[in-house]
């Protein structure tokens, strides 16, 4: 038996990264949300390493931010360290990786949440979905209340028939000993969905006070860190350093020695686990050559002793892994706080989602994050403020919001999943953009911004900063491109500066096209009259130098948008096309793509078949407009 | 897809006196006025008008082809776009060379049965002709690609699989110091990717040299057949050919076009061109005969100087060899059954021993030694053994020639040390041009290649 325990617009089940987004902006859209999590104490829980962004990853939480998300803002309260990675290469794979004090992390989004008008916490474990009229209508938890909804948003992240592997040692349980969720995995199989079987894992953590530092490298942060969100413009935190070392021929020998032992190899590990986060007895194996492995010790707050000891993932049982990490330079009488697992879990074939991340199957149901087959806080947080928005614009009537993959990280991320689906859990890289230096840590507000503002997360305040500062930045490009010089007027200053004079008259825009001219430099030539911060000072230097390699994607990005343009109506019965290849036909019946855009990235889809597409769609916009 | 620039052949190749070259999209005027030099530039032609003049190569300005250009703007076209017609003489070469012009501009070869395509989707075509238009699609691309398939076989397969694969291992490398900035690998110098960059332009270099080679085993080396009247040209060509097409008689100057026959010698196959007796004619007919004999001899890949043995040299013969001096030739001594009057002295200081092949065609003896000759010259030593890579089709050089181009540019960016984020677009382009001509687009093996190539992971 069930009771009524309200209606909503959009109910979240789960209150990881993805679900926090989620909530957090259909809340500030205006609607009536509410948020559904096991365990209250888990909100925007850091199960793995304590850290957010790095290369793709850092450029999602700007995106985040940038859409009006909250992951930047939260992560700059309370890091302990700031790092601008990648600073000796071009300005779009600069990125910025936080470590972050995980409790505080945690409890600032909590009362972010808390204070959030439209937004309602609540504990508890959904067991099942409500249908009706083949749509979603709400959700029933194990403690018998039906909250009624428009529309579900699930964010389950690992839970979803979590199991925990260690060793010989395997049961059911979710990230960090919390409960698993089964029922809903149940519920979602007889609803039709597909399901795949994924796995993770983390690492020991370890005390600090056992670890000799000397033996290690320190790894400070930036002393003039810069942020994630555009709206933090300083901050008093203090930070603290990470510390590396290295694994030895001695780890690799017990590892050798204990493979026997390791799930990784006996079979009883069944999920797929991501490449690019082996565990150690992986590394140790595919590349037994490499004599060393990197170990990063990372801080997990101030107010705790625990360090997350970064690379070192393992299911191997846990005297194994006490014993290797002794034998690693610096932990020699290391003591093991937790140890490390690998987790198995259920998740969605995320080709069954529109890109709009609703599912195809059930009307009102979205799903983000790790459920969707991704990995990682900031990939599931990207999912989450989507699925959030675009429930809500459900909610309102209103046509969703995607990305295309040349707005931003999040576009190529969604993009992949529902067109490609993945085997394996899911990361993004920048490799995987095709427009990357467009996709910039530092544009992001030009990108989103104005879509954010456009669906009501960016403050009308926050908006007219940002208004000003493109203005401003146009305007300053303009000036300098305006602005000629004279030989007789720059040749001394380049001269002392390192760089050939000019022979002509020149333009400031001409001059800073140099590779080793800066703006510093044109700016002490010819002073801009407005005032001009650094950020903005940067976009003009970005804007100016790379013009040409910008050039040349944005041509690239034109055809592409104009792809995208092309809609195939959701009617469409791709077996009445003759000519289309067998192939192409079950492709394109399976994901639906919503435009021609979409349907020529999905694999087995060749040029031919997109060309026979688009003149059945001409013929079938003819019929239809003859028919008015 | 729709707003970029495209051209092809539209008549059939090698059939006919014209061949017709067709360009379509927004850029065909801009494009094609790049490379043509006639009374106005093309940029300034009216729509709907013919314009002679010739293609040039644009870098130097030199004269390719004469051709007619027809202009037709946008919306009176087939396409409904921007059209350019190219009238050029009909055959396979002068058409290869205004293709590879302009698919090194910003055009690219035009996808199976796109010109209709386009012209269905600019509503030029009837609804329902609709049907039709997939057909053509659906038949054109299939045997589009088992053409293709073909094409692509074995060795250049391999040679640009071996290319791309260099490219992906320097891709993968760049990735992993963009993505794993603080992962303990090499960082990645520019003198490694220029280093890389120009391997990979080494072999697209070689690629493209034997381009011509290519082109060679698809229409066959084309081997002119010259030589004053009544030595034995026909003969000579019906002996190889085995069969009696050409006029042989014993009057001189019969053989009065150029004759071809296709033979294959041991494996190569040669279209032979039979030409009339060169020397100076009063007669008309003869002498639009003579005329084509030196055109022809002067786009063949080789030449068979073919002497009477049994008379002296002859002042035509010696300006023959003059010309001849510096080509890939052989020189028939023909008759020798007859008593030889022929200096064979005088011959070496033109040709080494190699190329002389004392032969009866009457008797056909020697014809094997001829045989032996022609291969020899053409793999012996003058290709590298067992490295028979053929490039032959006109989209595969304009592809590669792009692939070279991009990597060009990444050679130039690391030169000046811009970031390697950067130089990976190029390097990556140049990737994906290569793999065009193989099939293989896939960009999920970046992925794969960096993952099996280094270790990464938290």
């Amino acid at each position: 038996m069930s009771y009524d325990g309200g209606s909503y617009d959009v109910v979240v089940i789960g209150a990881g990264h993805a679900g926090c987004e989620a909530a957090l902006a259909a809340a500030r859209m205006g609607c009536r949300t509410l948020m559904i999590t096991i365990n209250l104490d888990m909100v925007a829980f850091m199960p793995c390493n304590p850290s957010i962004g790095g290369p793709a990853k850092g450029h999602v939480v700007r995106e985040i931010d940038a859409l009006g998300g909250e992951m930047g803002r939260n992560i700059d309260k309370t890091f302990i360290q700031l790092r601008m990675l990648n600073t000796g290469k071009g300005p779009a794979v600069h990125a910025l990786r936080a470590q972050a004090d995980k409790f505080l992390y945690q409890h600032t989004m909590k009362e972010t949440m808390e204070k959030t008008p439209n937004l309602t916490l609540r504990q508890g474990m959904v067991e099942e979905l409500i249908v009706e009229d083949g749509h979603v209508a709400g959700v029933i938890t194990k403690t018998g209340t039906a909250y009624y909804s428009k529309t579900v948003i699930l964010t389950t992240g690992t839970y979803l028939r979590g199991k925990v592997i260690m060793g010989e040692l395997t049961y059911e349980s979710g990230p960090n000993n919390q409960q698993p969720s089964v029922k809903l995995s149940e519920n979602l199989r007889e609803l039709g969905f597909e399901l795949v079987r994924f796995k993770t894992g983390t690492p020991p953590r370890v005390h600090k006070d056992t670890i000799d530092f000397s033996k290690t490298e320190i790894q400070p942060g930036d002393e003039q860190p810069k942020f994630f969100s555009y709206e933090t413009k300083s901050s008093s935190n203090e930070q603290l350093p990470c510390w590396l070392t290295y694994t030895s021929e001695v780890t690799h020998q017990i590892i050798n020695d204990n493979l026997h032992r390791a799930p990784m190899f006996t079979g009883i590990i069944e999920g797929t686990g991501p490449r690019y986060c082996p565990s150690i007895e992986d590394k140790v194996v595919r590349f037994s050559d490499k004599s060393k492995h990197q170990i990063f010790l990372e801080p997990e707050g101030k107010n705790t002793s625990e360090y997350y000891v970064q690379g070192l993932s393992t299911s191997l049982p846990e005297d194994v892994q006490l014993a290797i990490l002794r034998s690693i330079p610096g932990m020699e009488k290391v003591e093991m706080m937790r140890n490390g697992y690998a987790i198995e879990y259920d998740a969605m074939v995320p080709t069954q989602l529109w890109p709009s991340l609703e599912t195809k199957r059930l009307p009102g149901l979205f799903t983000a994050g790790q459920i969707n087959g991704t990995s990682g806080y900031e990939e599931a947080a990207g999912q989450g403020i989507m699925a959030g928005i675009n429930a809500a614009r459900k909610v309102q009537g209103k046509e969703p919001v995607v990305l295309d993959r040349s707005q931003g990280y999040i576009g190529v991320l969604i993009d992949d999943l529902v067109t490609k689906g993945t085997n394996e859990p899911y990361r993004l890289l920048t490799s995987r953009a095709e427009y990357r230096l467009l996709l910039r840590h530092d544009n992001a507000d030009l990108r989103l911004t104005p879509i954010g503002y456009d669906i009501g997360l960016i403050t009308e305040e926050r908006y007219t900063a940002f208004t000003d500062k493109k203005s401003r930045v146009e305007r300053e490009v303009a000036r300098l491109q305006e602005t000629k010089v004279k030989p007789q007027e720059v040749n001394e200053a380049l001269a002392a500066y390192g760089s050939a004079p000019i022979v002509d008259g020149s333009n400031l825009l001409t001059l800073m096209r140099r590779p080793e001219v800066e703006y510093s430099f044109v700016e002490r030539i010819s002073p801009s009259a407005e005032e001009l911060d650094d950020e903005m000072k940067e976009q003009v230097e970005i804007q100016i130098k790379y013009a040409g390699y910008i050039e040349k994607q944005l041509q690239h990005v034109d055809k592409l948008q104009k792809m995208e343009q092309k809609k195939i109506p959701e009617d469409i019965n791709y077996n009445e096309i003759h000519g289309l290849a067998m192939e192409a036909r079950q492709k394109l019946t399976k994901i639906a793509p919503i435009s021609i855009g979409q349907a020529s990235r999905i694999s087995g889809v060749t040029p031919a078949d997109i060309s026979i597409l688009l003149v059945y769609l001409e013929h079938y916009n003819r019929v239809t407009a003859a028919k008015g | 897809m729709l707003s970029d620039t495209i051209a092809a052949v539209s008549t059939a190749l090698g059939e006919g006196g014209i061949a017709i070259i067709r360009v379509s999209g927004p850029q065909a005027v801009r494009e094609t006025a790049k490379l043509f030099r006639g009374r106005i530039p093309l940029t300034e032609a009216e729509s709907h008008t013919v314009h002679y003049g010739h293609i040039i190569q644009p870098e130097t300005g030199e004269r390719m082809e004469e051709v007619l250009v027809t202009v037709m703007k946008a919306p009176r076209s087939f396409t409904t776009e921007d059209v350019v017609e190219i009238s050029a003489h009909g055959g396979v070469i002068s058409v290869r060379r205004v293709m590879d012009l302009l698919l090194q501009q910003d055009i690219r070869l035009a996808e199976p049965g796109e010109f209709t395509k386009r012209a269905f989707l600019n509503g030029r075509i009837d609804l329902s002709q609709a049907e039709a238009v997939i057909d053509l699609i659906r038949s054109k691309s299939d045997r589009a690609f088992s053409v293709a398939l073909k094409q692509v076989s074995g060795s250049l397969s391999q040679r640009i699989g071996a290319l791309r694969h260099t490219l992906i291992e320097t891709m993968a490398h760049i990735e992993v110091n963009i993505d794993y900035p603080e992962h303990d690998v090499e960082s990645l110098t520019a003198e490694f990717i220029k280093e890389k960059s120009r391997e990979v332009m080494e072999g697209i270099d070689k690629l493209l040299k034997t381009a011509g080679e290519g082109k060679i085993l698809r229409e066959g080396i084309t081997t002119a057949i010259v030589g004053r009247p009544n030595v034995g040209k026909s003969s000579l060509l019906n002996a190889l050919a085995r069969d009696n097409k050409a006029i042989v008689t014993d009057i001189p100057g019969t053989t009065r076009d150029v004759i071809e026959e296709y033979v294959t010698i041991n494996n190569i196959p040669l279209k032979l061109l039979d030409t009339a007796g060169i020397r100076e004619t009063m007669d008309i007919v003869e002498k639009i005969g003579v005329e084509r004999s030196k055109a022809a001899f002067s786009e063949a890949d080789l030449i068979l100087l073919v002497l009477n043995a049994s008379e002296e040299l002859h002042e035509d013969e010696l300006a023959l060899m003059e010309q001849i001096h510096g080509r890939q030739a052989l020189v028939i001594m023909n008759k020798m059954d007859l008593p030889s009057r022929l200096d064979k002295g005088q011959l070496l200081s033109y040709f080494n021993e190699e190329s002389i092949v004392p032969m009866s065609v009457l008797e056909e003896e020697g014809l094997d030694k001829l045989e032996e000759a022609i291969s020899e010259l053409f793999f012996g030593g003058k290709l590298e053994a067992g490295d028979l890579t053929y490039v032959s089709n006109v989209r595969h050089i304009a592809l590669l020639k792009k692939a070279r181009k991009s990597l060009q540019d990444a050679y130039e960016a690391a030169d000046m040390l811009i970031p390697i984020d950067m130089i990976q677009i190029d390097v990556r382009l140049a990737w994906e041009q290569l793999g065009e001509i193989i099939g293989d687009t896939a960009a999920d093996s970046l992925l794969d290649q960096i993952f099996s190539q280094f270790c990464l992971g938290k």
